[in-house]
């Protein structure tokens, strides 16, 4: 008996469900029809209406960070797909998987400058991991599989399949293959036990060792090892943004951030460490600083399961290619199997140097009761959500106090944009993660400015009735921006003051939504545990925050991991590095 | 070390619509240069080959060939600079003939090892094959003036002895 014949549309359907997508985020449009019709007939895979195509790539890369699933997109041709860009660019940055369909002109119109026409495929090319156009309706159901497959193996990432509108209409036997092969394309998953080795004995041989985690532990789930490896060692660790959850913050091995928000003890370690052990992170420059006085004494180890991040901007003495819990799980093993042992007597005399350095107290701000401090809100927040919400965050100082003050000790629960650093990013991320986690604290950490971007989604949230607190931390100002005109252009605030901001309370009535202002410290926890209470309710914080603060400590752009502004204290701190320089 | 070598590497490429572009974004998004490329089908349908001469500090090829390589079209590729190679290039040249030159040009063809493809009163067009720097030579050799115009194919390259580059 042959095979029911089903639409390019109807097997596009088909394929989402066998790889198990939960929702789609997308907008419809003329290209899209098809589709769209086809998923009026079907209840398997839900379809989350946004209100701008960009907020419909955050939401399912917020759900994609969330649960460790891929992030899936539906958009039109033409501005669907040029909307999508941002939110494609931002996954692309940050590593997260993800797989765009975007409708497409007819095959026989492309390239006329036909009705909403655009090169989706060129367009994105620079920042998706890989992407098709599908010309042939008996080669979609294979696409979308090798698509899944690319999005979400190896250093995972967004891949885009552009669909002509002919496709979606034409007819095909359905066949979805039950495994993909790629010639040219097979990431290397296991370390090379040789390397390993070489790896192993540099690591125990260390007097000053510090442990550099990224993103690339989270997006592999590769936390469990590197607890256990932490912990077997005793070494201090430190995470970048994106790493951040990935070893409980509130573990006395952990030193916090490191970078140029990072802490003093962190990034001192790693100015004075002997042996550096980096896994999944890739040397950016807010963590590096001026390259040639990056880590001027150690000997390096990085584990990376892309070869292009390692080397790429600091050599590195041992090189492992493969994925974070396969190379760990290795290391433990030979570690625990021939009982080695770290220089107990330099690590204590290490470990002595680091809490000297700990007890700078980078983080200490001067505390007000008469003003609110946003550090302060994140702490509270901190409190009241037991340290234990989902939180994302825009793009700003807010998001540097998110980063410094909620001590994230899961994986997956901090979730904001740092390689791009889009604006706009953390409220459909919160609605994605949210859909992920229906019975989880979702919150928003956000500022005046990066609010105003994606508004429109609070719309959306209303619709699909998924509940999260924004914290809005609002100092009237672009505040990283104004920042960095105070220190660096003498004050000239040159377009990062808002001389009119809505009523942030009457917005989210408007979009039925719960609204609060709170212009008093004494009234910042009270609110947050009212909030919170409201088990369903999306509910907007507008906390008026101290409009002169700057985030500390701050290594600037240029500057070297020992060179690092601290808080304004009563008094100036001096300190032993030479390098330092406060302000 | 030389901070700035030359580097030929030869891919074999999916023949897919858009794999060409992958590899020229790649070089003008990261700001890597490209001195020359040339891609044509292989006798495999399925597969291009495509060669591009490449300069950067160890530290760049590297990075290239790893970014290269991270494409999804990418299927192989070699750094022929690291083995022995052969470099070949076509380039067709056509030069004034008149007079004394005349003959002066053919002497150099020959010298060259080139074949003059097409005659007229007043032209020759020459064809010469070799490595880049003999083409270069070539055009050193000439008067300058003698040059109307210069087309030049780009080097391709293949490895010596029984290593083989193949999907
Ligand atoms: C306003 C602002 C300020 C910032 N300040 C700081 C700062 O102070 N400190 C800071 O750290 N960052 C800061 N950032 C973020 C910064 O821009 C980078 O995004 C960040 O440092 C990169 O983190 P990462 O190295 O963990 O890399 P990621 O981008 O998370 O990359 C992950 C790495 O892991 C690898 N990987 C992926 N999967 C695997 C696997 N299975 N196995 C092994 N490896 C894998 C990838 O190949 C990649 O190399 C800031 C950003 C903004 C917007
Ligand atoms: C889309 C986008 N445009 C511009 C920027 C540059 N930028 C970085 S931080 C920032 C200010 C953010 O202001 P706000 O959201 O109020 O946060 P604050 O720093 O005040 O906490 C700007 C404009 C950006 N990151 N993203
Ligand atoms: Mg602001």
């Amino acid at each position: 008996m042959t095979m029911e014949l089903i639409t390019g549309a109807e097997i596009l359907i088909r394929c989402l469900k066998e790889e198990g997508v939960e929702y789609l985020f997308g907008y419809p449009g003329g290209a899209v029809l098809h589709i769209y019709d086809a998923i009026y007939v079907q209840n398997d895979v839900k379809h989350v209406l946004v209100r701008h195509e960009q907020g419909a790539a955050h939401a399912a890369d917020g759900y994609a960070r969330a649960s460790g699933k891929p992030g899936v997109v539906l958009v039109t041709s033409g501005p669907g797909v040029t909307n999508a860009v941002t939110g494609i660019a931002t996954a692309y940055m940050d590593s997260v998987p993800m797989v765009i369909i975007s409708g497409q002109v007819p095959t026989a119109l492309i390239g006329n400058d036909a009705f909403q026409e655009v090169d989706a495929v060129g367009i994105t090319r620079p920042c998706v991991k890989h992407n098709f156009l599908v010309k042939d309706i008996n080669k979609l159901a294979e696409t979308i599989k090798q698509a899944f497959y690319i999005a979400t193996t190896g250093r995972p990432g967004p891949v885009l399949i552009d669909v002509p509108k002919d496709v979606t209409i034409a007819k095909a036997e359905f066949h979805y293959p039950k495994k993909v092969k790629l010639r040219s394309y097979n990431p290397t998953v296991k370390g090379h036990a040789g390397q390993i080795r070489k790896a192993v004995d540099l690591i125990l041989s260390a007097k000053r060792p510090i442990i550099y985690t990224g993103g690339g532990v989270i997006l592999s789930d590769g936390s469990p090892e590197l607890v256990e490896l932490t912990q077997l060692l005793g070494y201090p660790i430190t995470n970048t943004l994106m790493g951040l959850g990935a070893y409980p913050a509130t573990d006395k091995q952990f030193v916090g951030m490191l970078g140029m928000h990072g802490t003093y003890e962190s990034n001192l370690a790693m100015h004075h460490c002997d042996v550096l052990i980096a896994i999944g992170a890739r040397f950016d420059d807010r963590v590096t600083g001026k390259l040639e006085k990056f880590c001027p004494e150690a000997r390096i180890v990085h584990v990376d399961i892309d070869p292009s991040s390692i080397s790429k901007n600091v050599r590195v003495d041992i090189p492992i290619v493969g994925s974070v819990p396969n190379v760990l799980r290795t290391m433990i093993n030979v570690i625990r199997d021939e009982k080695l042992k770290p220089d107990a007597e330099a690590l204590a005399r290490w470990w002595r140097q680091i809490d000297e350095w700990r007890a700078v107290k980078s983080l200490s701000y001067r505390a007000s009761d008469t003003v609110i401090k946003p550090q302060f809100v994140v702490q509270k927040l901190y409190e009241v959500t037991g340290g234990k919400a989902i939180i994302t965050s825009d793009v700003g100082q807010h998001q540097m106090w998110a980063a410094q003050y909620y001590h994230f000790d899961q994986p997956r629960q901090w979730i904001n944009s740092g390689g791009l650093g889009t604006m706009g990013f953390g409220l459909p991320a919160a609605m994605g993660a949210k859909l992920a986690f229906p019975d989880r604290d979702v919150a928003c950490i956000t500022g005046d400015g990066s609010i105003q971007m994606m508004l429109q989604e609070l719309s959306t949230m209303k619709q699909y009735q998924t509940p999260v607190k924004i914290v809005n931390l609002n100092n009237g100002y672009l505040g990283m921006v104004r920042q960095w005109q105070e220190f660096f252009y003498q004050k000239r605030y040159c377009m990062t003051y808002f001389e009119a901001l809505p009523d942030f309370v009457k917005l989210a009535e408007a979009y039925g939504h719960t609204g609060m202002q709170i212009e008093k410290p004494g009234d910042v926890e009270g609110a947050l545990r009212e909030a919170f209470a409201m088990k369903d309710r999306t509910v907007f914080l507008d906390f008026l925050t101290d409009q002169s603060e700057n985030v500390f400590p701050m290594i600037p752009s240029g500057g070297s991991q020992n060179e690092m502004l601290l808080a304004e204290r009563d008094e100036m701190i001096s300190t032993h590095d030479e390098g330092m320089v406060l302000l | 070390m030389n901070n700035n070598n030359r580097h030929m590497i030869s891919i074999l490429l999916e023949n897919e619509a858009g794999a060409l572009s992958r590899v020229a974004n790649l070089f003008s998004a990261r700001g890597y240069n490209i001195e020359s490329l040339s891609v044509a089908p292989t006798d495999d349908e399925t597969l291009s080959r495509l060669t591009l001469v490449t300069y950067g500090s160890e530290q760049i090829i590297e990075q290239i060939v790893k970014q290269l390589n991270k494409l999804v079209d990418v299927v192989k590729l070699i750094d022929l600079t690291e083995t022995e190679a052969i470099e070949r290039e076509l380039m067709l040249v056509k030069t004034k003939a008149t007079g004394e030159q005349r003959a002066e040009m053919k002497r150099l063809a020959d010298i060259f090892g080139g074949h003059v493809l097409d005659v007229t009163d007043a032209t020759y067009t020459i064809e010469l094959t070799g490595a880049g720097k003999k083409l270069d030579n070539f055009l050193r050799a000439i008067e300058k003036d003698a040059i109307l115009e210069v087309v030049r194919s780009g080097a391709t390259g293949i490895a010596l002895g029984q290593k083989a580059l193949h999907a």
